[in-house]
């Protein structure tokens, strides 16, 4: 399927590159229907691989690239089932996400994150699957999970193991505070910091660079540097699940899902 | 004191900019939710602004409660 437009994501081939583009009001957070939607893409880049050399993953909300997992959405559900159930559900949920984010992350595609607004939670891991993270100069990474009495779930933790220092994945998980591209930058996540609204462009004109090469030789440097942790992938998805049993967890869930503020999970 | 006033100065005349608010309209004790009409969506915008303006790192459990300009600029001054 060279193109689909979705209710929470749409894709299309252009001039060599793949562009998944996130659209699910207000910042994209994965619920069921972001993520039937990303599994079909993951089913559908298996072809569309064959005619490109890139993935470009962007979000055309302004509010951000993605505030992460649907929370409200999880909370009901949480409630809706017997305890038991609903931890199968998460587990369910969970391997679900990390099948799909794992495929991505080792497609033969070079794959670019071009970020700006929040990035989030499960959007800041969905970033951090990508082999580049281009941001624009307002961009906002935080990883929130802590203050609901959780860790991030979607491989946020093995995959920035892999690609930081102890001193800013400590800092990013256990203080859960935000970061600006710049920070970013400096510590060596973010590839290039962009002016405001041109993260897009930038990643085009990036893509247009990377099809210059000879895709064998490319596919072999990004497996030879970009291992995927996936024993670590898969303890944190049993941490997880573990965590979220605990009834601190359900009080996290149930004070965000009451607050009417636009980012209940900052301080 | 006088570096206080400039820092104080620079994010006010950067609020007004940016959130369209005439400059006169703002005090140093203004609480900024209200003056500016902002939620905290919008603050992390302002946040990330000022730490592009200055240069400088402000983390946000630093600006828990803060909400008046004169101690947003008093953060910022001790991190320039």
């Amino acid at each position: 399927m060279e193109s689909f437009d979705g209710q929470a994501l749409s894709w299309e081939l252009r001039d060599g590159a793949v562009e998944l583009a996130l659209h699910r009001a207000p910042c994209n957070e994965i619920g069921s229907l972001s993520l039937d939607e990303l599994e079909k893409f993951v089913q559908a880049l298996d072809d569309l691989q064959d005619d490109a050399h890139t993935l470009i993953i962007y979000s055309e909300l302004k509010a951000g690239f993605c505030a992460g997992a649907d929370l409200r959405e999880l909370y009901r559900r949480s409630q809706e089932l017997e305890r038991n159930e609903a931890a199968q559900c998460v587990r369910d949920y969970l391997e679900r996400i990390h099948r799909a984010l794992n495929a991505i992350d080792a497609s033969p595609l070079t794959t670019i994150a071009a970020v700006h607004g929040v990035t989030f939670g499960g959007g800041f891991e969905l970033a951090l699957v990508c082999d580049l993270i281009i941001a624009d100069k307002m961009a906002r990474f935080c990883f929130p999970e802590l203050r609901l009495g959780l860790i991030p779930g979607f491989g946020g933790i093995p995959r920035l193991k892999r690609d930081l220092g102890n001193a800013i994945v400590r800092d990013l998980l256990l203080t859960g505070r935000s970061f600006n591209a710049t920070r970013l930058q400096q510590v060596g996540l973010v590839s290039q910091v962009v002016g405001e609204g041109e993260s897009l462009r930038v990643a085009r004109a990036t893509a247009a660079q990377l099809g210059k090469f000879d895709r064998s030789t490319a596919i072999a440097a990004k497996k030879f540097i970009k291992p995927i942790p996936y024993e670590e992938l898969q303890r944190e998805i049993d941490l997880f699940c573990e965590l979220f049993s605990q009834p601190a967890v359900e009080a996290g869930l149930r004070k965000f899902v009451e607050s009417e503020d636009a980012l209940p999970y900052l301080p | 004191m006088a570096i206080h006033k400039q820092t104080l100065d620079e994010v006010l005349d950067l609020a007004s900019a940016h959130f369209k608010v005439p400059r006169e309209k703002l005090t140093p004790d203004d609480d900024f939710f209200k003056t500016l009409g902002i939620d905290s969506l919008q603050a992390l915008d302002l946040l990330t602004r000022l730490e592009n303006h200055f240069r400088i790192e402000l983390p946000d459990y630093e600006l828990q409660g803060v909400s008046d300009f004169r101690t947003l600029a008093d953060r910022i001054q001790a991190r320039l």
